[in-house]
Parts: C-alpha cells; sequence; structure tokens
C-alpha cells in the first residue's frame, strides 16, 4: 500500500451500484476507484442522472454497494451491519442534503445536537458544541427558531452545522446549494471556503460548476463512472466569491 | 441519557406538532380503555357479589322453608323443620323465623313483602350485613337493598306495613335469600316474582306479587299476622361441607315428603347473579369491540402518519440512529399516547362505573361498587400498551428497516398503483374520478374504514336487536322491569361510546388521507381541478368504503354478532325479532350521512388548502 493510500480518509475500489435487473438494469455506479486524502476537498460533477447522487451515498454508507469496497479511515464499512453502519455515520460522517432534511418539529439548536445527542454525547455537552457551531455559522441569533421560520440559506447553514457537530472526518455534501439563490449560495460557500482551510476534508457533490471551481481536485463523472480529473489552485485562495464570480 | 432524552424529545415534539392526531389517537385508545375499565369493574360487581355477601354475613349453606302449604299443619311442620338442625352434617343454625305475607306502603307506592321476624341479637347463621342504618328493633323496619333501591327508600322514610307504621331503620343485605325481584318465596300464599304488569293482572288475588323482603323483630313479625297459625318459619343451616350443599337440600326434601322446602346455597347464588353477569357479559363484548375499532383508528393514524415519518426516519438513520433507535422512537410516541389513555380510561371508566355499577350493586344486593382492583389496573394498562404496540410494530420495524436513501427521498411506502382501477376512473365524473384514485392509492387503508365501519355497525345491530327485545319483553329475557332499564343503560353506554370512537375513526381516516393526499390535491388543482372538486374527491374516498362497510356490517357483520352473542349468553335467539328491513336500510344509508357530515370539514380543509405552498414545502 503506498503512503498516500494509507493517508486517505475515503477509499473506494471498484465500487459498484446496480439498480434493477435484466432490461432494466441500471449501473448507477459502475466501478469506482476513488481516494480522499484528510485535508482534501473534493468536487464531483457530472450531468443528471450520471451516478453522483449514489456514489456519495455509498461513500457515507447511507446505501450498500453491490460491489467492490469502500473504506473509512482504513476500515471498511461495506460490509459492516446496520447497526455499525449507523454508529460510523453519527461519528465519522457528515452529510449535508440539497433538501436540507431539518426535522421539521426541533429548533435550530436541537437540530444541530441531534447527531451528539445520538453518540451519546451529555445533553450538556451537546447543547454547548451546538450553540458553537451555530455561532460559527453566522445563527446564533436563530437557535431556538424552527426551520419552517428560517429561510432556504438559514437552513441550509443550520444542516451544515449538524454535520459537524461530531467532528466527522469528513463532510458529504450533495449539491447543497441547489434550492438556494445566489446570496444563500454565497453563504454556504464561505462557510465551505472556512471548512476546507480548517483542514475539514469535504465531498461536495454539484453539477455546478462555478462552485466546482473551489475544491482542490474536480472529478467528473459520465454514466456511473468518473471519467476526468482536474487539479485546481483556487479553492485555496481567500477570495472565494470573487473567483466564482458571486461577488461584484 | 442524552439519547433517552433523544428519544423522548423527538416522541413529545412530534406529538405536539400534530396535536389533532395525537388527540384523536388518545380518544381512540381511552374509548377502548374506559369501556374496558366499565367491564372489568362490572364485572367484579357480578362475579363475587354473592361470595362477599355470604362471607360478610356468615351466609347459609342451605335455607329450609316450612309453613308453605296453605291449610298445612304446622306444628309438625313446625318440629320437622326444627329435626333438620340436628340432621347428619349440620354444624350450625338460625331459626326458624317466623315469615308473613304484608303489604308495604312507601311514599305513595305500594308493594307486597314477605316480613322475617327476626332477633336484634346477631345470629350465627345468615346475620344480614346493614349497608345503611342499623339492624331491626321494635318498630323499625330494614328493607333488603336490592328492594330498597328499586322502591327507592332510605333510612328514616315512614312506611306502612300490613296498615301499621313502622320506620326504616336500616338496609341489609343477605346470602340467604336472592335479591329482590328474584326473591325466594317463603311463605303460604305462593309470590310470582320477577312478572310483567300484564302477567301479574291474570293471577289470583291472594298471591304476592313481587315480593320485596324486609325485616322486623319477630314481636313486629308475629303481630302482623292475623292468625299464628298462619305464619310460614324460615331457618338457615350451616354445613360441615357446603358442597354437599345441593345434595343435603335434595336428600332432606325427600325425606320430608315435600314439607320443607329446602335451597342451597348454590341456587340462590345462581337467581343473584344473573342479571349482573348478563351485563358483564354486554360490556365485555362491548370493550372488545371498541378494542378492535380502537386497533383500527390507530393502525390508521400510524399507517398515514408513516408515510411523513419516513423523512424524518431516513434523516434520523443518515445521521447516524440506529434501526433500534428509530423503532424505539416510534414506539415511544405511541407508547406514552397509550399510557395517558390507560390512565384517563381507568379515571373516566372508575367515575362512571359508580352510575352504572351502583344501580347493580343495589339491583343484585350488594353493599356499594367494589374498589378499582390491581387487576383491573393491570389489564386496562396492559390493553392500551397493547393496542399501541401492535398497532406501531409493523410499521415501526419496517421504518427501522427501511433503506436510507429511499426513505429520505420520502418514498419508502409509495402509493399503489391500482391499473384497472385508475383506468376505470377515466371515465367517472371528476369527483369520483379523483375519490377513486385516492382510495385506490392505500388499499389498506381502505380495508381499515370498511372494518371500522362494519363492526361499528354490527354493534348497532346487535343493540337495537337486544335493546328492542329488553322493550318489549323483559321477562323472556330473564329478567325484570329494573334489570331491564339497568341492562338497557348499559347497553346505551356501550354504543355510545362506540359511536363516538367511529366517528374518531372516520375523521381520522379522512385526516390521513388529506395528508397523504396533500400533493397529488395540489396538482390535481394545479392541473385545474377546483377545491370542490378536490373536497368532493376526498370525502368520496371515504363515504364509499363506509357504504361498503355498513352493509358488510349489516351481513353478515350484524347476524354473525347477534348469533355470538347469543351463544355466549346461552339466550334464545328466536325470540328476538330481527330488524325489519327498513331499519336496516336506515341504519346503512344513517351511516353513510353522517361519515359524509363528519369527513366534510377535513376533506374541504384538504381541498382548499393553497396550492403553491404545498407544492414548496414537498421541496423543503
Ligand atoms: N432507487 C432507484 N431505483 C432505480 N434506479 C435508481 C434509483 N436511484 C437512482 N437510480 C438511477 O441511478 C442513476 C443515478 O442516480 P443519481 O441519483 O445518483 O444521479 P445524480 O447524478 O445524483 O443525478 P442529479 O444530478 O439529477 O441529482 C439514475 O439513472 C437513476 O435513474
Ligand atoms: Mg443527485
Amino acid at each position: 500500500m503506498s503512503d498516500a493510500a494509507d493517508m486517505s480518509v475515503l477509499r473506494a475500489r471498484g465500487l459498484r451500484k446496480d439498480y434493477g435487473k435484466g432490461e432494466g438494469l441500471v449501473r448507477a455506479v459502475d466501478g469506482v476507484d476513488l481516494d480522499v486524502r484528510a485535508g482534501e476537498t473534493v468536487a464531483v460533477t457530472g450531468p443528471s442522472g450520471c451516478g453522483k447522487s449514489t456514489l456519495l451515498h455509498l461513500l457515507g454508507g447511507l446505501d450498500r454497494p453491490s460491489g467492490g469496497e469502500v473504506s473509512l479511515n482504513g476500515r471498511r464499512i461495506d460490509d459492516i451491519g446496520e447497526r455499525a453502519l449507523a454508529r460510523m455515520r453519527r461519528t465519522d460522517v457528515g452529510f449535508v442534503f440539497q433538501a436540507f432534511h431539518l426535522m421539521e418539529e426541533l429548533t435550530a439548536v436541537e437540530n444541530v445536537e441531534l447527531s451528539a445527542l445520538l453518540a451519546g454525547r451529555s445533553p450538556r455537552a451537546a447543547r454547548r458544541r451546538a450553540e458553537e457551531l451555530l455561532e460559527q455559522v453566522g445563527l446564533a441569533d436563530r437557535a431556538g427558531f424552527l426551520p419552517s421560520a428560517l429561510s432556504g440559506g438559514q437552513r441550509q447553514r443550520v444542516a451544515v452545522a449538524r454535520a459537524l457537530s461530531n467532528e466527522p472526518s469528513v463532510v458529504l455534501a450533495d449539491e447543497p446549494t441547489g434550492n438556494l439563490d445566489s446570496a444563500a449560495t454565497l453563504d454556504v460557500l464561505n462557510l465551505f471556503e472556512n471548512l476546507h482551510t480548517s483542514g475539514q476534508t469535504l465531498v461536495v457533490v454539484t453539477h455546478d460548476a462555478r462552485i466546482a471551481a473551489t475544491a482542490d481536485r474536480m472529478l467528473s463523472m459520465r454514466d456511473g463512472v468518473l471519467v476526468d480529473e482536474t487539479r485546481l489552485t483556487g479553492g485555496t485562495t481567500g477570495r472565494l466569491g470573487a473567483l466564482v464570480g458571486l461577488e461584484d | 441519557m442524552g439519547r433517552i432524552l433523544l428519544v423522548g424529545r423527538l416522541a413529545v415534539r412530534d406529538l405536539r406538532r400534530r396535536r389533532v392526531e395525537a388527540v384523536l389517537l388518545l380518544l381512540a385508545i381511552m374509548a377502548a380503555t374506559t369501556t374496558l375499565t366499565l367491564g372489568l369493574v362490572l364485572r367484579d360487581v357480578a362475579n363475587d357479589p354473592y361470595q362477599s355477601t355470604r362471607a360478610a354475613t356468615d351466609g347459609p349453606d342451605v335455607v329450609a322453608g316450612a309453613g308453605l302449604i296453605p291449610g298445612g299443619d304446622r306444628p309438625a311442620e313446625l318440629s320437622g323443620l326444627e329435626e333438620l338442625a340436628g340432621a347428619p352434617g349440620v354444624v350450625d343454625h338460625s331459626g326458624p323465623y317466623p315469615v308473613t305475607p304484608a303489604e308495604l306502603q312507601a311514599s305513595g307506592r305500594t308493594s307486597d313483602v314477605q316480613v322475617v321476624g327476626r332477633d336484634a341479637a346477631p345470629a350465627p347463621v345468615d346475620q344480614p350485613e346493614v349497608t345503611q342504618g342499623a339492624w331491626v328493633s321494635d318498630g323499625g323496619v330494614v328493607v333488603e337493598s336490592a328492594f330498597a333501591h328499586a322502591l327507592d327508600v332510605r333510612v328514616g322514610d315512614p312506611v306502612t306495613l300490613g296498615g301499621r307504621s313502622f320506620e326504616v331503620v336500616g338496609v341489609a343485605v343477605t346470602a340467604a335469600v336472592a335479591p329482590y325481584p328474584e326473591t325466594s318465596c317463603l311463605v303460604a300464599v305462593g309470590c310470582a316474582s320477577g312478572a310483567t304488569p300484564e302477567e301479574l293482572s291474570g293471577l289470583p288475588p291472594g298471591l304476592l306479587k313481587n315480593p320485596g323482603l324486609v325485616w322486623l323483630t319477630q314481636a313486629d313479625a308475629r303481630s302482623l299476622s292475623p292468625d299464628p297459625g298462619s305464619l310460614s318459619y324460615v331457618m338457615n343451616l350451616k354445613l360441615a361441607d357446603p358442597a354437599e350443599a345441593q345434595a343435603f337440600a335434595v336428600a332432606n326434601a325427600r325425606e320430608n315428603r315435600g314439607a320443607l322446602r329446602l335451597e342451597s346455597w348454590v341456587d340462590i347464588r345462581e337467581e343473584a347473579t344473573e342479571s349482573a353477569a348478563d351485563a358483564q357479559i354486554l360490556l365485555l363484548i362491548g370493550a372488545w369491540l371498541l378494542g378492535l375499532l380502537a386497533v383500527a383508528s390507530v393502525s390508521v393514524l400510524v399507517g398515514g402518519r408513516m408515510a411523513d415519518q419516513t423523512r424524518r426516519v431516513g434523516l434520523l438513520k443518515a445521521v447516524g440512529g440506529t434501526p433500534s433507535l428509530v423503532a424505539a422512537v416510534l414506539l415511544a410516541e405511541y407508547v406514552l399516547v397509550a399510557v395517558v389513555a390507560a390512565a384517563a380510561g381507568l379515571a373516566v371508566g372508575s367515575l362512571t362505573a359508580p352510575l352504572l355499577a351502583e344501580a347493580g350493586a343495589g339491583l343484585i344486593g350488594r353493599a356499594g361498587t367494589p374498589p378499582m382492583t390491581m387487576s383491573t389496573v393491570v389489564s386496562v394498562t396492559a390493553v392500551a400498551l397493547g393496542v399501541a404496540v401492535v398497532a406501531t410494530f409493523v410499521p415501526a420495524v419496517r421504518a427501522a428497516r427501511s433503506s436510507t436513501v429511499g426513505a429520505l427521498a420520502g418514498s419508502a411506502r409509495p402509493p399503489r398503483r391500482t391499473g384497472w382501477l385508475i383506468a376505470i376512473s377515466a371515465r367517472l365524473p371528476v369527483p369520483l374520478l379523483l375519490g377513486l384514485r385516492v382510495a385506490a392509492r392505500r388499499p389498506r387503508r381502505v380495508v381499515l374504514s370498511v372494518v371500522s365501519i362494519a363492526v361499528t355497525v354490527s354493534g348497532i345491530y346487535v343493540a337495537l336487536i337486544l335493546d328492542a327485545f329488553l322493550a318489549a319483553d323483559p321477562l323472556a329475557a330473564g329478567v325484570d322491569q329494573a334489570q331491564a332499564e339497568w341492562l338497557r343503560q348499559v347497553l346505551l353506554v356501550v354504543m355510545v361510546i362506540m359511536f363516538s370512537l367511529a366517528a374518531v375513526n372516520a375523521v381520522f381516516i379522512t385526516w390521513a388521507t388529506v395528508l397523504d393526499n396533500r400533493r397529488s390535491s395540489a396538482l390535481a388543482r394545479a392541473l385545474g381541478a377546483t377545491p370542490g372538486e378536490v373536497s368532493a374527491a376526498l370525502a368520496a374516498a371515504q363515504v364509499l368504503p363506509a357504504l361498503v362497510g355498513a352493509v358488510l356490517g349489516v351481513f353478515p357483520g350484524g347476524f354473525a354478532l347477534f348469533h355470538a352473542v347469543n351463544a355466549i349468553t346461552g339466550g334464545d335467539g328466536d325470540r328476538a325479532t330481527l330488524p325489519p328491513l327498513w331499519q336496516l336500510l336506515g341504519v346503512v344509508s344513517a351511516t353513510v350521512l353522517v361519515v359524509a357530515a363528519l369527513t366534510a370539514v377535513p376533506a374541504r380543509l384538504g381541498g382548499r388548502r393553497p396550492v403553491s405552498e404545498t407544492l414548496q414545502a414537498e421541496l423543503a
């Protein structure tokens, strides 16, 4: 095993996911090899239906592959039990979804502390951490609001805070700005930029090339296969918004 | 600690967020627990009043009577009775006590009575237990409890006995004589116990008509009889082995060639518990039907909410909730409601039980209402939890096992697609078209709603038969007027609760359907359906199953239930007339109308929700 592979937070080999069978067989992910190193931000782009979400779900243990391997922090996660998988998700992975997926009945701060409580933290510690995170995403003053009283951008920032709650090894984001207008997109982009500079490992699925341009590496996907890889430097510059043309 | 907090918080928040549903769910389970509590309390009334009265009053194993033959040889009969006290197997006795027929007038009402003369000192066998006031004294009369209840006399009331004034000094229960109006005949003139007014009118004049039982002092009792030779006597015997009572009675009655009347405690108990046992059966059957309805309600609700819950479940799993945690959150919600419903049902049941049971307890000659027993509390709580767990278990496990990704997309249990229905409905007017499609989306919910209506209608059907039967001919049913009234009350209570629950169910199912169809309703309207058409469709989706349910509830439902009730109670179903066709048609159409009315409001609300808001909400 090479050094680079050893340092991988995420590692996939020959990863496959099929839906249906016979005539209707769809190879949503078709033999993907991937290494994501600690502190790296990787963007995955591609046309609609090419398998980006599926890949992300496989990487985060939300779904089980039809074939191939996935390891997180050197540990195989494609063949472990449902319970172990759940534990892994709560401690090692943070998800951010396009549709936010906040619990409607919980306030912002309660949504953020959810994974900490699941992980067995004390209620007090979980609350303190959640408040810190909301402060970090600039929503300290909205802690007691229900999601229905927040704007889309604010909801997504709460979701990002929640993803960070247990200091995960990797944050997986699926079209995090897909439902947002450009101002809210900028907020979320800034947040991701901060995460990047603080050394958080990040995999972002997007078909917005401007967002992809902020990553260290950009992977292009087509019909379930990674077809291209581009190394970028823009992701490390401080003036992200300017780079992607969202600032004046 | 944190995880328990989390489970609790998620359960409570979700309940609070859907308050209407939580309240309906609570009502559904509460209706079942209330009836069950009533049924169990009445069971306690019905089951052990005789035993407890027997224990409290040193009840006799055999009651022997003499002087029952008009113009018989009194001294010989009396000595025969006294000999019995020394018969083998007899360990103790009280009496013989004199008995005389008389007429009692109290607060404008007149009734025949049998007057037993007793000593003021306590007797070793059959010392009636005074439930109010005191035991006999000169000039003071003690009235048997069921009789006192039926006549509405109380301690302190003045009464006339055989033309002389007495004061009611006490009310008492005894195990020696079955309570009013089943009272055994202790006098020579004969009695017609438990007869209807029509039957009474044709009887010979001397006969005691539905006589009650009162106690006086021996001196007072003897003084009521014009001729000491016309007195009858009664004696209470205690045997070494109470199990031998029946054999003892049969053997000694034969030996005395019918001069003595011998009744064992087993026979007395049988007469004493009859009506309470009927009421108990009614209530338990009612509770059982309500239990079924409650399971149907809860299943509908849980099923309806699960569609809403899938996304929550997916989310919980995505952030690391294990399958068992997900199941725990879902179960916790319903268990919480069930516990509250059990407590409320026990409270309401034990508050209302006395209203029913006191009448019953008085009627069956028992002192007061039995206290709530631990076994009642445990059974009711267990049933409430059972209902919640049974209804929740499958969806909870299914949710816990569902694919996380699928759940996040909100498609864990996608609506069914019933192709032929969709094809047929295309030819119908818009409301029916949409209505059929709404129903076709959730076939299981349609089944539940059919079952729920069918169960209710079956109950109503049986109630109609029983009520008509009890009103027209209580004696054929083996009960007297007062007991028939009481049974009809019990029947009414069960029916009212059942009807309310069915109403809750109908509202529930509509509401679940409305929630489930938010998106398709909004889409239909986006495509040009009017709010009225959408409301009509949502209502039609409830009314069609209601029609089917009502018909099935009459036949075979009600028919089968009636025969089951008959079989259980050992009743004679042939004597009951089945409801006429017009009444059945009335029940069916009333059911459909009521369901239409009940579903109108939620359906209207569902049809009027702003389209854009709904479609927007689907995105987030
Ligand atoms: N549950 C499923 N059953 C069958 N096919 C599926 C399922 N989920 C996804 N697919 C198929 O897998 C392929 C990849 O889907 P995926 O959602 O990963 O695409 P995507 O790249 O995320 O698209 P988008 O950019 O539109 O979100 C698609 O062709 C889709 O039709
Ligand atoms: Mg996608």
